[in-house]
């Protein structure tokens, strides 16, 4: 039996995984249905936040942070990674205080990272802002990367270890032999101990496949590239009262997201843009940066990812089945986690706990809920 | 590189290609009109700044783009001279406007 | 068009002939009928400016007064045209379609019941050395410079590749009193001879070869230099072209030249069709991505038809009487059975008459094929203009471990510049199937996403919905 683990998904968080683990020596193989990165992995934002995150994910960001500053010696690549800060603006004197009760509620956890700061702070660190904002919340040690190059490095540096990723390997059945996994592909069966799922938007079938019930949906965020500009942006820019996020890229781009749906296809691993939800960005990013209006859009896409009923995701052993891992359900902010939640995988493969900070992401929270994949 | 024929193919008009008058036709697109002015580059590419000229002169392959009366990334093949057009190179950066 | 949200029986995209034509049809059954271009006058690209112009030499005076009279029918039809509009995007709406479109930097949508894309075809593109220098341009571009304005080149000309289009600009241009420095013909050793099996079928419209000698007896008699078995076709200069290289006979040679047109064919611009999803496959005789197509150009779609050369390279006249099949064939979709001209004889007749002249295509692609080098350049030569990336930088992808062209593509950013992989995608994959020694069709075909034409973000603005 030549495997230890086999990780099902060859996003970020199957490739971090399998880095992590064959850091440990573990013998590891990946099964991507597509191609490594095709998905999500590929398609989001490139935002390293810990800005903004729900407070259970705040933890596990920070710590998941440091990483993210040492990124180079991980994986050899530096993956297009700058921390020039980011922002979450305010508009208006309300959201002004929303942003100051956010503050509170961190501090009284014990973390300082996210600063509120005034009008002429954010109009230092971005001058070409819109002058009717008030106000931004910042994290300067946040940035972004390159997300396609990030997965390519981290599966690039998981088969320098010996980690074997196979591609166009759909895993089309689970089962549990001789208490083994068995997992079987048009291309054969393989068995290992380990099994983590890490199928993305279609880690809920696969969960179902091995016997678990976790309640996902599909969600397909659109992002806008623009030309070419003269460098004007260094942080990252996001808004209290709209969703937006925006950023120049170090080719001189700009990229708009902010979580505009369009019309995923699960069966198809495809999308439609929808061209009214993507206007909405781009009527955003005009209202933050009204100077933008005769730039032009080069190309739009999405990409398809799990979204958990609340909106955290799913890292844990699996509740009621040996040998299962779960690492999926990011629900739009997956990027930034992807380096350290592979070593948090890696602690529950090989002992079957970590010290990592993922108490609230247990898959048994939905033990109760109904199917709803 | 490119001159007009005399016998007439339509009412002329005077546009600006860097600021310098083009006599040029109705019909003809603001390509067309910088040829006409004898430049050789309209514009800088985006990435290494290397001179760039009109191809396709069809609207397909994107060389011809320039600032046309202010406004940048016009595909100048597909613009129809108008008269008093400002027709200008493109910058490998086009600017934007300051707030 | 100034209303927005408008909704038709019918969107044609495309003011060529097949657009036209189908537009004619379509409206003499009655159907509301729209047909949108970009460009800023009907005609298409063989037609280009036919409501004006006066140079192209008697050589085409055929082809000239008949699509004068098609443009002529087109305004005088009922159905609407929309010049100087841009299709960005096209989505499914229910049954139909939603059409979204910019005409002077405002955009809009327009609803459709149902749509026939008919955008007609682009030169093939030519990745040889220097060919992004200013001073190379396609033959294509030149006849447009010719057609709209009466617009000649300045110094020394050369003409370099093969088909009929670059003869009968080489021809239009002495006719019009400038002499081509040279003709340089790529057509490879022996295509011909291969050719000639082709030859029966062809003679349903052997007219067109006869045409192709004339044109070349006319430029030996204007002492246009024509130089066959020509390869190594190479541009040089610094800031701009001053001197064009190729091999002949074994030889390299070098001369002066101030422009350059290229032409190697044309392939079908199936942008709109591939950013809809339509399917697609890849035509080994005419080296390109073809539709699959059904009866009267239906395609994988629902509502969505293709005519014209967009289907497949058949020349205009074809391309006139696919649009009129594939207007019929919605008519009788949308029950509009009352127009009497829409019997089944008539349609018979048009298929008939639309075999007899496809006859020659099959001739003409074994004769006029493209040399494997300009389908899989050398490492020097750049294949995505805009992102300037050359043969050489998408190989070492490739050998990275990229397997497909949206893999190079994600990796090196080839084809995410403002042509979107119009002048970039066909080389991509031909490159890839070379370099893996596999087929085209095996390598897949770019992903194309929206918009199809870079709108600003204030027009896309615009459309978002209000309240929101």
């Amino acid at each position: 039996m030549p495997f230890d683990v086999i990780i099902i998904g060859g996003g970020l968080h199957g490739a971090s995984a399998a880095l992590h683990l064959a850091l440990r020596r573990q013998r590891v193989l990946v099964l991507e249905k597509s191609m490594v990165g095709r998905h999500a992995s590929g398609a989001n934002a490139g935002g390293v936040r810990t800005l903004g995150r729900d407070l259970a994910e705040v933890p596990l960001a920070v710590a998941g942070m440091e990483l993210w500053h040492g990124i180079a010696s991980l994986v050899g690549d530096d993956c297009g990674f700058h921390a020039h800060g980011q922002l979450k603006v305010a508009e208006s004197a309300a959201e002004m205080q929303a942003l100051e009760a956010r503050q509170a509620s961190l501090q009284a956890l014990g973390f300082q990272h996210e600063e509120l700061i005034d009008r002429d702070e954010l109009f230092r660190l971005v001058p070409s802002i819109s002058r009717a904002c008030v106000g931004a919340l910042i994290v300067r040690n946040d940035g972004a990367a390159n997300p396609y190059r990030t997965t390519l490095a981290f599966r690039a540096r998981a088969q320098v270890h010996g980690a074997v990723f196979r591609e166009g390997a759909e895993v089309t059945r689970l089962e549990r032999l001789e208490g083994l996994w068995r997992v079987t592909t048009p291309n054969g069966c393989e068995d290992a101990p380990f099994i983590v799922n890490s199928a993305g938007a279609w880690a809920g079938r696969m969960a179902a496949m091995a016997g678990d019930t976790i309640p996902i949906t599909t969600r397909c965020s659109m992002m806008i590239v623009t030309e070419r500009l003269p460098h004007f942006l260094e942080p990252v820019i996001g808004s209290q009262g709209r969703k937006l996020s925006f950023k120049q890229s170090d080719q001189g781009s700009v990229l708009i997201g902010g979580g505009h749906q369009g019309h995923p296809d699960l069966d198809g691993e495809s999308y439609a843009i929808n061209t009214r939800n993507l206007a909405l960005g781009a009527a955003a990013a005009l209202a933050l940066f009204p100077q933008m209006t005769g730039v032009r859009i080069v190309r739009s896409w999405a990409g398809l990812e799990a979204q958990t009923p609340d909106n955290i995701p799913v890292i844990s052993l699996s509740p009621r089945l040996p040998g299962l891992v779960h690492s999926f359900g990011y629900s739009g902010h997956g990027f930034q986690l992807g380096p350290i939640v592979g070593s948090a995988v890696a602690d529950l493969v090989t002992h079957g706990s970590t010290n990592l900070p993922i108490g609230p992401f247990s898959a048994a929270r939905f033990q109760d809920q109904e199917l709803a994949i | 590189m490119f001159r007009k024929l005399p016998d007439g193919s339509g009412p002329r008009l005077t546009v600006f290609v860097e600021g310098q008058p083009v006599a040029v036709s109705e019909g003809d697109s603001a390509a067309t009109a910088a040829l006409l002015a004898g430049l050789s580059a309209t514009r800088a590419s985006a990435l290494g700044g290397q001179p760039r000229a009109p191809y396709c002169m069809m609207g397909v392959c994107f060389e011809c783009l320039m600032v046309i009366d202010g406004l940048a990334s016009q595909q100048a093949c597909l613009v129809p001279v108008r008269e008093g057009m400002r027709i200008a190179r493109q910058p490998s950066r086009p600017a934007i406007a300051k707030p | 068009m100034t209303t927005s949200e408008a909704s038709f029986d019918l969107v044609i995209v495309g003011a060529g002939p097949a657009g036209m034509a189908a537009a004619i049809e379509a409206a003499q059954g009655s159907m509301s009928v729209v047909v949108l271009d970009e460009q800023p006058m009907p005609g298409g690209q063989v037609h280009r400016a036919i409501e004006q112009r006066k140079y192209t030499g008697k050589q085409s005076n055929l082809d000239d007064r008949d699509g004068a009279a098609l443009v002529q029918a087109f305004r005088n039809s009922a159905a609407s045209y929309c010049g100087g509009t841009a299709v960005w995007q096209i989505e499914r709406e229910g049954e139909g379609f939603a059409i979204f479109v910019s005409s002077g930097d405002a955009a809009r949508c327009l609803k459709a019941r149902r749509l026939i894309i008919a955008t007609g075809a682009i030169e093939r593109p030519v990745p040889m050395p220097g060919w992004t220098l200013p001073g190379v341009m396609t033959v294509g571009a030149a006849q447009i410079l010719l057609k709209t304005g009466g617009n000649v080149p300045t110094g020394q000309v050369v003409v370099a590749g093969q088909g009929p289009l670059a003869l009968l600009y080489a021809t239009q241009l002495l006719a019009a009193g400038v002499k081509p420095a040279a003709c340089l013909n790529t057509t490879m050793p022996g295509a011909l001879d291969r050719a000639l099996r082709h030859l029966p079928g062809a003679l349903g419209d052997i007219g067109q070869i006869g045409r192709g000698l004339g044109f070349m007896a006319r430029l030996r008699l204007g002492r246009v230099p024509l130089i066959g078995g020509v390869s190594d076709v190479a541009a040089h200069g610094d800031e701009r072209l001053s001197a064009v290289s190729y091999v002949a006979k074994g030889i390299r040679r070098e001369i002066k030249a101030d422009l350059l047109l290229l032409h190697e064919g044309v392939v079908p611009h199936t942008h709109l069709a591939m950013s809809m999803g339509a399917e697609h496959r890849w035509d080994e005789g005419q080296s390109c991505w073809q539709p699959r197509l059904g009866a009267d150009g239906q395609t994988s779609i629902e509502g969505l038809r293709i005519a014209g050369d967009g289907a497949g390279i058949g020349g205009w006249r074809i391309a006139a009487l696919d649009g009129r099949l594939a207007a019929r064939a919605m008519m009788r979709e949308l029950g509009r059975e009352t127009v009497p001209s829409l019997d089944g004889a008539a349609t018979v007749t048009l298929r008939r008459q639309r075999q007899r002249l496809a006859g020659l295509r099959p001739f003409l692609d074994a004769w006029f094929r493209p040399r494997a080098v300009l389908l899989a350049p050398p490492d020097d030569v750049i294949v995505c203009r805009c992102e300037e990336l050359t043969a050489g930088d998408l190989r070492a992808a490739i050998r990275q471990g990229c397997l497909g062209p949206n893999q190079v593509k994600s990796f090196t950013r080839c084809g995410m510049g403002p042509c979107q992989g119009r002048e970039c995608a066909l080389t991509l994959t031909t490159l890839v199937a070379a370099e893996r020694g596999i087929t085209p069709e095996e390598a897949g075909a770019l992903r194309i996403r929206p918009p199809l034409k870079p709108l600003t973000l204030g027009e896309l603005a615009a459309l978002a919905p209000t309240g929101a």
